[in-house]
């Protein structure tokens, strides 16, 4: 295969299998091939594309179901029937459907990439048509307001080259390479979860990067759904790479049903799925994440917020050795391929916040939201070790907390975030001034449980002094009122910042009155028998809408019972 | 796979389960030979991997008395593949499918591959039909739904194969009543485990809706990498084709994976953990990921693998990538074992990942999701407890705490441990809980709801 090309795609065999070339050696390429290759021999044709892996973007991507390699699955159901035949070949986007175009540059106005051409709604979504990549000229044409499909051209470019470039809606992008942008910028804006131990302790923000690992059953999936539901996010692109069959079709039954609290409309709106169950190719589930990397880009491009869930990249970090493994490459450590490290950083690295390219100086970010599924749930192996080096929230799960169904069974010791410090503002502009001190108290509360309960193992409870009782006391509630949210309560599974809010500040000052009266003599068992403490138990569920009568009537009660007629700390 | 059948004899190299044969220039990946040894027996075999001059085959009835002078291979041109037909129902077949009940070959009504093909995950149907075990553990905790694959994580001499055969006995759909179709995959099992099997199928009639492949431990190992594919391409075939409810037992999903390290050993592939090829997760979600439903067809697939933990340890490959695969897992315990808690499920570590949509109001009972996590708390507090009394001794307990070590205790001889003999409906399972519950103060009962606590705590159970 002389002259082929690294990273080519290909059709191999008699039924034409999608495949890429991954390795080459004179005139002998390797490819891998994203479908089952079962009955292919040695002889069969290998036709070359001329062109690397690419997606293909532009209106249609929303509320669509792709696999790794971005052929649409309901498609692909439709004319194949329920099991997946291979040798699909199928385009991404409808070539029919017509949308309805708004014009805005106009005839003669420069055009750069990232120009806004025009507009398209998709469904709530204003999808900004942008003059593509290494075009850059004057309009000669632009289409007037109608209805046009993806391959109708809507503009006409003069290069300064002196060609006459058409532009259709359709875009093509090579997945493995990140779109271009201006700037990075430094996110601030918390990406809001509705998730408490995640908002309130550890926070991710619109443009960050986190990493959940832990051991089979300990959760990750529900955290990524959960934050697929329900985070702050214009656009979510759900990465199913290498996990069940069943945890898509989950999916595909609540999404449509769910509302997003924010814009009222189906959570399915708003959604891109990527699809690679364990049992499809691994190839493609290789290319997967990529693929959905690639479509999150696109829609920053037009100045949204996007978060991406890839669940679980530890599937694709085996994708990427298995197919080392078939090269006969220098296995590193676990037989990973030495390149693990990069390639993991690489990707991480396509999340930020960033100022578009092109005259309008929007801004926008991706999230990269990156479960870890270690062997053995033991941390210390390549893939959770090389992207705690990248990423800059841990959430780290925990078997004991899941199989007691503390949920979701974060570790509140060992998880951190990088970012408090950036989104306090946030906090304090838009719900209270106490955020950073509530989260430390509530913190240190719990670091100190974790010390006491050494002592508590080795001669009891009852040495303690009231004081560190009143510790474990509060802990207790903050483990049990606070951090316990499940997701399958009709109102706790997502809890607005507001609320959270008003939890901490019912929960710190609890704390506060307890330390107060401890100081007037009291016990910790007195304190703990005032019906006040009952009524801290259920707050999670307690509806959002009204709340923060309940909560302030609480307030109330607090402060009669502890003996004070005014609200809030002291 | 059109290439028609050839014939070679020029075997080069026989090393473990493996073979190689030259001068093949267009065998297919995956292909399915026939092996002829010197003696006339016919063995079979398959393609893994093939080259301009070479195509090398693993074996299936093992390679002992291959030669490189006289052993032909005939190439079929086909994938694997199996014969099925309504008939398969009540009949019992060795490791590759071949009838080993006496009866002769099913009359084909459908020939199918046995890789199968993935489910496109557009086309499923979320599990959500509760089955009711009879075991509270099961019921009660890890609600078992159909279309799920839920593996007994096991140990060696611990009671999994009464527990998986009494599941068969007595599996039902809630309010459907519907039996299921028993398809049983064994891979290495012993021949006191295979009696013990047929025999229970027999007594309780259940062979007539069963269809049965044995590879005994004293078969080919490499036989059973095909064992659980026969299995569930007939199960395939039963639940999408004629529409039935097929529950789908394999035991011994760790024999399975010993075959696949041997393989891949005489492959001279770079292992993952403890020798296990890297591609096992693969290779496993190509058995598991065949459970399931599919919207608009009748039928359905639940799995029920058996997994021995070597060692008991649960962070061996084979148990750990399983749980990364399956829809959850129930866990034995040998401390329950010994204690004489039968069946010893351990609740803590078990869990059934689709237990939320099958249970709650409609579906099981209203309280079912409440009660089982408030169980959860109390015992994983009360086992917690446990630990501790070790140390400090019981009087350093609060009278609370004492309360919680006493639910431990009695959770595991009643609750847990029901016996062997029939099984409780889940409304009796939940009153159990009930009856177990009443030892705490409403107060303490923080993980159900309120309203919830006020019906259910102080009505007696029936
Ligand atoms: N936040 C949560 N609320 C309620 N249940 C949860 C929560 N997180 C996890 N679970 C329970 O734990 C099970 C396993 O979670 P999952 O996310 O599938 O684990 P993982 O992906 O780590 O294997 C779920 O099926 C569910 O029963
Ligand atoms: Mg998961």
């Amino acid at each position: 295969m002389r002259g082929a090309l690294m990273y080519e795609l290909v059709h191999a065999g008699t039924d034409a299998l999608i495949g890429e070339i991954i390795g080459l050696a004179k005139d002998v390429a390797t490819i891998q091939v994203y479908e089952d290759t079962t009955g292919i021999a040695p002889g069969e044709p290998v036709e070359r594309t001329g062109a690397p892996l690419s997606v293909e973007l532009g209106p249609g991507l929303l509320g669509t179901v792709y696999d790794g390699i971005q052929r649409p699955l309901e498609v692909i159901r439709n004319e194949m029937g329920d099991f997946i035949i291979r040798g699909a070949s199928l385009p991404a986007l409808d070539r029919e459907k017509k949308y309805a175009f708004t014009p805005v540059a106009e005839p003669d106005e420069k055009a750069v990439p990232g120009t806004v051409i025009g507009t398209v709604s998709e469904g709530r979504f204003v999808h900004r048509i942008l003059v593509p990549h290494g075009i850059e000229g004057a309009f000669t044409s632009v289409a007037g307001t109608g209805k046009y499909s993806i391959t109708d051209e809507i503009a006409g470019v003069l290069t300064a080259g002196g060609n006459e470039v058409p532009v259709t809606m359709i875009r093509r992008w090579p997945v493995r390479v990140a779109r271009p942008f201006a700037e990075k910028l430094k996110p601030e804006d918390p990406l809001i979860t509705g998730q408490r131990i995640i908002d309130s302790f550890f926070p991710i923000v619109k443009g960050g990067t986190a990493a959940v690992p832990g051991p089979f059953g300990a959760g990750k999936t529900v955290v990524q759904h959960q934050l697929a539901k329900w985070s702050d996010a214009d656009i979510i692109v759900y990465v199913g790479c290498g996990e069940r069959g069943n945890e898509l079709a989950d999916v595909l039954r609540q999404f449509p049903a769910l509302t997003d609290p924010r814009s009222g409309t189906p959570l399915m709106d708003r959604t891109v799925l990527i699809g690679n169950t364990s049992n499809m190719p691994v190839a493609a589930r290789e290319a997967s994440v990529y693929t959905g990397i690639t479509i999150a880009e696109y829609y920053r491009d037009m100045g949204y917020d996007v978060a991406l869930m890839a669940d679980s990249t530890s599937r694709w970090a085996e994708a990427m050795r298995e197919i080392s493994g078939r090269l006969e490459e220098m296995p590193g450590e676990h037989g990973y391929p030495a390149y693990l490290a990069s390639r993991l950083a690489g990707f991480y690295e396509r999340a930020g916040k960033v100022r578009v390219r092109g005259p309008s100086g929007s801004k926008g970010s991706v999230s990269v939201i990156g479960a870890v599924s270690p062997p053995g749930g033991d941390f210390s192996e390549p893939v959770t070790q090389n992207t705690l080096r990248v990423v800059r929230v841990f959430w780290a799960l925990d078997a004991d907390l899941a199989h007691a169904r503390h949920f979701p069974a974060i570790n509140w010791l060992s998880s951190y975030s990088l970012y408090p410090d950036d989104v306090q503002e946030w906090w304090r502009d838009h719900v209270g001034e106490e955020w950073s001190a509530m989260r430390r108290t509530m913190l240190t509360i719990l670091q100190k449980e974790s010390e006491l309960e050494e002592i508590v193992h080795l001669v009891g409870q009852d040495v303690l002094p009231e004081d560190d009782k009143l510790s474990l006391h509060v802990a207790e509630i903050i483990r049990e009122s606070f951090l316990i949210q499940s997701a399958f309560d009709s109102v706790d599974t997502f809890c607005p910042p507001e609320k959270q809010y008003h939890m901490m500040r019912l929960i710190t000052d609890y704390a506060g009155y307890g330390k107060e009266a401890i100081g007037k003599g009291k016990s910790v068992a007195d304190i703990a028998s005032l019906p006040v403490a009952n009524r801290l138990a259920r707050l999670g569920s307690v509806a959002n809408d009204t709340f923060t009568e309940y909560f302030e009537e609480t307030e109330r009660e607090m402060a009669s019972a502890f003996g004070q007629n005014t609200g809030g700390r002291t | 796979m059109t290439s028609p059948a050839r014939e070679y004899t020029s075997v080069v190299r026989v090393s473990g389960p493996l073979m190689v044969v030259s001068g093949v220039g267009d065998a297919a990946y995956g292909e399915v030979v026939e092996v002829r040894l010197p003696d006339g027996e016919k063995r079979l075999g398959q393609v893994l991997e093939s080259r301009t001059d070479i195509a090398v085959i693993q074996v299936f009835g093992g390679t002992q008395d291959l030669d490189t002078d006289i052993t032909s291979v005939r190439f079929t041109g086909e994938p694997l593949r199996m014969v099925v037909s309504p008939e398969i129902l009540g009949r019992i077949f060795d490791g590759s499918a071949a009838p080993a009940d006496g009866g002769g070959a099913v009359i084909p009504g459908k020939i199918m591959d046995i890789s199968g093909s993935p489910i496109n995950p557009t086309a499923r149907a979320f599990p959500e039909d509760c089955i009711e075990t009879g075991i509270s553990a099961i019921d009660g905790m890890n609600t078992l739904v159909r279309g799920q694959k839920l593996p007994i994580f096991s140990g060696a001499g611990l009671p999994h194969s009464s527990l998986a055969a009494q599941i068969a006995r007595q599996a039902r759909v809630l309010r459907d009543h519907e039996e299921f179709a028993i398809v049983f995959g064994a891979m290495g099992i012993t021949n006191e485990e295979a009696r013990f099997f047929l025999n229970e199928f027999e007594e309780t009639g259940a062979l007539g809706h069963a269809v049965v492949f044995i590879n005994r431990a004293d078969d080919p190992a490499i036989e059973r990498i095909i064992t659980p594919r026969l299995a569930l391409t007939a199960a395939e075939y039963l639940a999408f084709d004629l529409g039935m409810h097929v529950l789908v037992i394999l035991q011994d999903i760790t024999a399975y994976c010993e075959a696949l390290r041997e393989v891949s050993a005489a492959r001279d592939e770079v292992p993952a953990r403890r020798g296990y090829p890297g591609y096992m997760y693969t290779d496993l979600a190509s058995i598991f990921e065949r459970a399931g439903r599919i919207h608009g067809r009748n039928g359905s697939i639940t799995q029920l693998p058996i997994i021995s933990m070597p060692d008991d340890d649960i962070t061996h490959p084979v148990p750990d990538l399983t749980g990364y695969i399956t829809e959850g897992q129930i866990v034995l315990s040998r401390d329950l074992h010994r204690k004489g808690i039968y069946p010893p499920i351990d609740v803590l570590p078990s869990l059934s990942r689709l237990m939320s949509g099958g249970i709650g109001e409609g579906k099981t009972r209203e309280d079912h999701g409440g009660v089982s996590d408030q169980l959860y708390a109390a015992y994983a507090k009360g086992r917690r407890l446990e630990s501790l009394v070790t140390v400090i001794g019981e009087e350093g307990l609060s009278e609370s705490d004492r309360r919680y070590l006493e639910f431990a205790a009695r959770f595991e001889t009643t609750f847990t441990g029901q016996g062997a003999a029939g099984g409780r409906t889940v409304d009796e399972t939940l009153d159990a809980a009930w009856d177990l519950l009443r030892l705490f103060p409403a107060e303490d009962l923080n993980r159900i709801d309120t309203a919830l606590i006020e019906k259910y705590l102080r009505r007696e159970s029936p």
